[in-house]
């Protein structure tokens, strides 16, 4: 992987312990940062380059970080989410599993631009394993003094506690995540007021991905308008892909934002083509929730134009014919992968994680999985495939937090581009 | 659903070892005054594993006792999260992934050969205590399909012949009385 950033060491072995890391140009960006820049300038690189939410959103992250409420006198809080329960993403884990210190040394520059003394790692339970690894990397940074009181001399503290969620996939959602963090159930808030006011324990709040964290390190490195320069137009810098499914090579790449989704599926240094010498039906690009497309629109987009890895190609004709980079979770489907059945499927899964505050997701992914299941065991009826388009459509829109969309689009989109199948279903 | 409250068997009061308990404070002491609440997911994990496998009443309340939180505020937790248990499990819990990508992998052979092999359903626990067998969501492990976790620990790139070899080491550490993974109260400095 050519022009790596954030993987650009893993295969030193020994990575992830300090020293190993430390000689290889670890936490020189807290050195940077603390000792020749303040904490607004440190902020104003990571705008200048360009960083996008990686958890999925793509919001600037620079942008984020000023909204943070700097006045009200109040403790503020950076949250790592950790949570990656998105099927077809498993990119943090690998990063944290190799790499915790780049973790870990973009949380201390993070934590200074934003005035953070405290910062919680959400890490999902069943990483449980991680859960060590991240310890004892944050123990090791204690030791060589970035981590705790007045790091590197200067007046800035941190302390970094992991904290292990228990299997709910909505603590991903921000909100969610800060209420199971305060030891409730993980039901999302209403928004506003937004985390940056009223987020943990009430108190100013920033919740970043791991990945969008572990890039601020190399950003201060390499400086914001390097790092801008990197990918294409407004998606500047890499994105990890995990990619999954009926492909040959399944794995986590790093890939320079702007490579076409063709070479990144066809190329054996990506995905290394279709599993199987099978054909290439459809992908699910950014995570299970992303809209689905058909082998045609992935690779290109509705108007000829070849479909890039950015925020921008991926989302080209919105709803009717594109879809989202989302987490960078790739999901493969082959010709032997069944559209129906991988809808119900992932279905039943909202159906299962919908926390059940809000009507339309708690009844409406129910419904959905309840026909999806009739087409699946050869029930299924004409009439049920506008019924489950209808069903989506009450979803979208209705509830607090963003599962519900999540829930309605992989149905809408499937029943958009492959209602052949779900007809097909019901004759045979 | 929330069981009936139980009583231990052996009518010994419920409580973590000392040196569990320190760790435990440790933990609490990582939240600032007055949010001790805070601390209730790390320390169910930690209550779930040391305190007989699963979250009993008298367990919940005991974790409330320390956190100095309502018990009803630890069981609408303990109900929400699928990771904790309200009833008696096997030695050993096996997870196997049903989403997406797991199931476009095999995962359902996995499922239906555990079931065989075990010849419980999903849910069940075998008569001899050994294993009990759940379906689960997304383990985040999309790459390395099929994918089980025994006890929080991953298995993955799974055939029903590493399922064999698996069962078979699991009932050799139970006779030697090990451990499957390192516990919860370890992974914490």
């Amino acid at each position: 992987m050519g022009g790596a950033i954030l993987l650009a060491n893993i295969d030193v072995p020994g990575i992830r312990e300090y020293g190993i890391y430390r000689a290889h140009g670890g936490y020189s960006s807290v050195e940077k940062a603390l000792r020749e820049m303040t904490p607004a300038q440190v902020a104003a690189e990571v705008t200048r380059s360009g960083l996008r939410g990686r958890g999925g959103a793509g919001f600037p992250t620079g942008l984020k970080w000023s909204f943070l409420d700097r006045k009200s006198g109040k403790p503020r809080y950076l949250v790592c989410n950790a949570d990656e329960s998105e099927p077809g993403t498993f990119k943090d884990r690998h990063l944290m599993h190799h790499l915790p210190h780049l973790l870990i040394e973009g949380i201390i520059v993070s934590a200074y631009a934003l005035g953070a003394a405290t910062c919680y790692i959400y890490i999902r339970g069943e990483f449980k394993y991680l859960v060590g690894i991240l310890e004892n990397a944050i123990r090791e940074a204690h030791q060589h003094g970035f981590l705790g009181k007045r790091i590197l001399g200067t007046d800035f503290s941190l302390e970094v506690y992991v904290h292990p969620g228990a299997g709910a996939y909505i603590c991903g959602e921000e909100t969610a995540l800060l209420e199971s963090l305060e030891g409730k159930r993980g039901n999302p808030r209403m928004k506003p007021p937004f985390p940056a006011f009223k987020g943990l324990y009430g108190c100013p709040t920033v919740v970043n991905n791991v990945e969008t964290l572990a890039a601020v390190g190399p950003i201060i490195r390499m400086g914001g308008d390097a790092y801008a320069r990197i990918g294409k137009g407004k998606s500047a810098g890499t994105k990890l892909i995990s990619a999954c499914g009926s492909i040959s090579k399944p794995g986590v790449y790093e890939i320079e934002m702007g490579l076409p989704v063709e070479e990144f599926i066809f190329s054996p240094e990506y995905c290394g083509g279709i599993a199987n010498d099978r054909y290439l039906k459809a992908v699910i690009p950014g995570g299970s929730s992303v809209p689905i497309l058909p082998a045609d629109l992935i690779l290109h987009t509705a108007r000829g134009e070849k479909r890039l890895l950015t925020y921008e190609s991926m989302a080209e004709g919105d709803m009717e014919t594109g879809t989202m980079l989302g987490s960078g979770g790739f999901i493969v489907l082959s010709e032997d992968d069944c559209v129906v059945r991988n809808t119900w499927n992932l279905t039943r899964f909202y159906r299962h994680e919908s926390c059940g505050q809000c009507s339309p997701c708690r009844e409406g992914t129910a419904w959905m999985e309840k026909v999806l299941y009739r087409f699946e065991h050869g029930q299924g009826k004409m009439s049920d495939i506008d019924l489950l388009a209808r069903v989506a459509r009450n979803i979208e829109g209705n509830t607090i937090c963003p599962l519900g969309e999540a829930a309605a689009w992989p149905v809408a989109s499937a029943i958009r581009h492959f209602r052949k199948e779900f007809e097909e279903h019901i004759i045979h | 659903m929330i069981p009936h409250k139980q009583y231990s068997p052996d009518g010994k009061p419920i409580a973590f070892a000392p040196e569990v308990l320190e760790k435990v404070r440790r933990i609490i002491a990582r939240y600032p005054e007055g949010q001790q609440k805070s601390a209730l997911l790390p320390v169910l994990h930690i209550a779930q594993e040391e305190l007989g496998g699963y979250l009993a009443v008298d367990v919940m309340d005991y974790v409330a006792s320390l956190l100095g939180i309502q018990p009803i505020e630890v069981y609408e937790v303990a109900t929400f999260y699928s990771m904790f248990y309200l009833e008696k499990t096997g030695t050993y819990v096996i997870e196997v992934c049903r989403t997406g990508p797991c199931s476009i992998t095999g995962g359902e052979k996995i499922l239906a050969h555990l079931i065989e092999t075990l010849d419980i359903q999903p849910g069940q626990t075998t008569p001899d205590g050994l294993f009990t067998l759940k379906e689960v969501e997304c383990l985040g492990s999309c790459g390395t399909g099929p994918v089980l976790q025994v006890n929080n620990r991953f298995h993955e790139k799974l055939t029903p012949e590493k399922i064999d070899r698996l069962l078979e080491e699991l009932r050799e550490m139970a006779y030697k009385n090990r451990q499957e993974s390192t516990s919860w109260a370890e992974q914490y400095s």
